[in-house]
């Protein structure tokens, strides 16, 4: 009913977290010169950028198949479920159960991903064989 | 099926974006979304399977032909997606130089 409102809420914190932490890495490369080792990793507001785009896409997708199948309107109160309490409180239940394992879902696999990401750039150089 | 044609997409998509030969195509941009949406997806089908069990698999014709043009309408927004933000942030400058002529 509306449970691609959880992804889209945590789509708009990811993103200002980024931006944050964006800053901070702008500061603290502008202040050491020297090269350290952990610098081969992946930076950390690249990371919060994939984990924002897997929200924001899933979240844009999943509004268009609300809108079409009725249930995000263009016009006040946009959700067909908020004119009636009933209904409502249906969307909030599936905003608890679906919409929070669709947040979670996402955000756990963009952990592993990271981690895998993390291994892969850390990789030396080798020439790739076919298999 | 509106899962299994978006998983499909964001399969050829990460291919696609594998193959690459070019970065300024922001391919990834469109492997994001459509595995976020496969992922999103595939949590309400887990749940729609929690509550109609075997039944889940044997879907009407009907509601069969209208997920399918919902996956297909869901790829092809997509697609319009990255499509725009491809020409608005004009990586390689070519919407540019063309409206400076």
């Amino acid at each position: 009913m509306a449970c691609f409102l959880v992804s889209a809420a945590e789509a708009v914190v990811v993103h200002t977290i980024e931006k944050s932490v964006e800053k901070k890495e702008i500061q603290l490369k502008s202040s050491t010169n020297h090269v350290k080792a952990d610098e081969m990793t992946i930076p950390m507001s690249r990371k919060l950028k994939w984990l924002k785009y897997l929200l924001i896409g899933g979240a844009v997708l999943l509004a268009f198949e609300h809108v079409w199948h009725g249930e995000v309107v263009p016009w006040s109160p946009f959700l067909t479920a908020m004119s009636n309490p009933a209904d409502a409180a249906e969307m909030f239940h599936e905003m608890a159960t679906v919409g929070v394992c669709m947040a979670l879902l996402i955000t756990s696999v963009w952990f592993i991903m990271c981690k895998i990401a993390d291994s892969i750039a850390r990789r030396p150089e080798t020439d790739q064989k076919a298999v | 099926m509106t899962l299994l044609i978006t998983v499909y997409a964001a399969v050829v998509a990460t291919v696609v974006w594998y193959r690459r030969k070019d970065d300024n195509m922001q391919l990834g941009i469109l492997c994001f979304m459509y595995w976020g949406a496969s992922l999103m997806w595939l949590v309400d089908a887990i749940f729609e399977y929690s509550e109609l069990h075997a039944e889940y698999f044997t879907p009407a014709l009907a509601d069969m032909v209208n997920d399918a043009f919902l996956g297909l309408s869901v790829v092809a927004l997509g697609l319009i997606i990255w499509l725009v933000r491809l020409l608005i942030t004009d990586p390689k400058g070519k919407v540019r130089a063309t409206l400076q002529k």
